[in-house]
């Protein structure tokens, strides 16, 4: 009995040793391209982050509510914290699925540990989301204003 | 005739180490980045119960775990951009070392230069 074995290179690949056209598609391969991607964009928005946070002016002692609203009164850097909160969440709980896929040799553990790791990461990329958008510098309860706020002067 | 490894399966080295720094780097970021969107969510909640909480950032303790966290974060961005380097650069495989080298020589300048600037705002009475 003789089998024919196709050249590498011609391009004839048998089904079953195809890379692609299966079930999962891309996903891994765009997962990859995903984690280079983001991680030069990361790299650009975090260190910006850090150095406006922590190393200019008084640094960490300037960081309060007051803080975060002058930030978050510009649009620039809401869509600056936004790209960053997505991208952080997304590339580090692609981060995590590879660890959990590497190390949890159960199907059952693999699965219910991915399932937490989701669950956590859409709770966070949904709560910080809504937290820029809805952000209010002069938060007011039954009609009283929050002290801390900054509001405009009646 | 090989030998077999004794005990594990990888040779160390360069190549293992640094992505063994890169795993380990990259979970601490992942929680803390979890921990920090709630805190960051408390505006949401009061002015007063943000400032609070923030407040527990501003001790000496915490200021050098953040000096930590960031000695994780400037070592993941390099790292990350010489994993870039090994994959799409077509010498990257060949001079992998070279880059792992010169990662750990620009963390730690960036480093140095990161904890004295922030420790002594910090630690610095205010």
């Amino acid at each position: 009995m003789s089998a024919t074995i196709q050249s590498p290179r011609s391009g004839k690949i048998a089904p079953q040793y195809r890379r692609s056209g299966s079930s999962k598609g891309n996903f891994e391969m765009l997962a990859w391209l995903f984690m280079r991607l983001s991680g030069v964009v990361l790299v650009v928005l975090i260190f910006g982050h850090l150095t406006v946070n922590l190393l200019v002016g008084e640094g960490i002692h300037a960081i309060d509510f007051g803080f975060v609203a002058g930030k978050w009164a510009d649009p620039f850097w809401q869509v600056w914290d936004l790209a960053m909160l997505w991208l952080a969440m997304l590339h580090g709980t692609n981060g995590v699925r590879t660890i959990i896929n590497d190390y949890a040799e159960k199907d059952a553990t693999r699965l219910w540990l991915k399932i937490v790791l989701y669950a956590a990461a859409a709770a966070i990329i949904i709560l910080g989301t809504l937290v820029i958008f809805t952000f209010n510098p002069c938060p007011v309860v039954d009609g009283v204003q929050l002290p801390g706020g900054f509001c405009p002067a009646p | 005739m090989p030998t077999k490894p004794a005990g594990t399966l990888y040779r160390g080295r360069e190549g293992m180490w640094s992505w063994v720094g890169h795993r380990v780097t990259g979970v601490v970021i992942f929680f803390f980045l979890l921990v920090h969107v709630l805190d960051t969510s408390l505006v949401r909640v009061s002015p007063e119960a943000y400032t609070a909480v923030i407040g527990a950032y501003k001790n000496p303790l915490m200021a050098l775990g953040e000096t930590g966290l960031v000695a994780a974060i400037v070592f993941h961005a390099f790292n990350g951009l010489r994993i870039i380097a090994v994959d799409f650069w077509k010498k990257g495989a060949k001079y992998q070392r070279q880059m792992l080298w010169t990662v750990l020589a620009l963390w730690v300048v960036v480093m140095v230069g990161f904890s004295i600037r922030h420790l002594s705002l910090a630690l610095g009475g205010h």
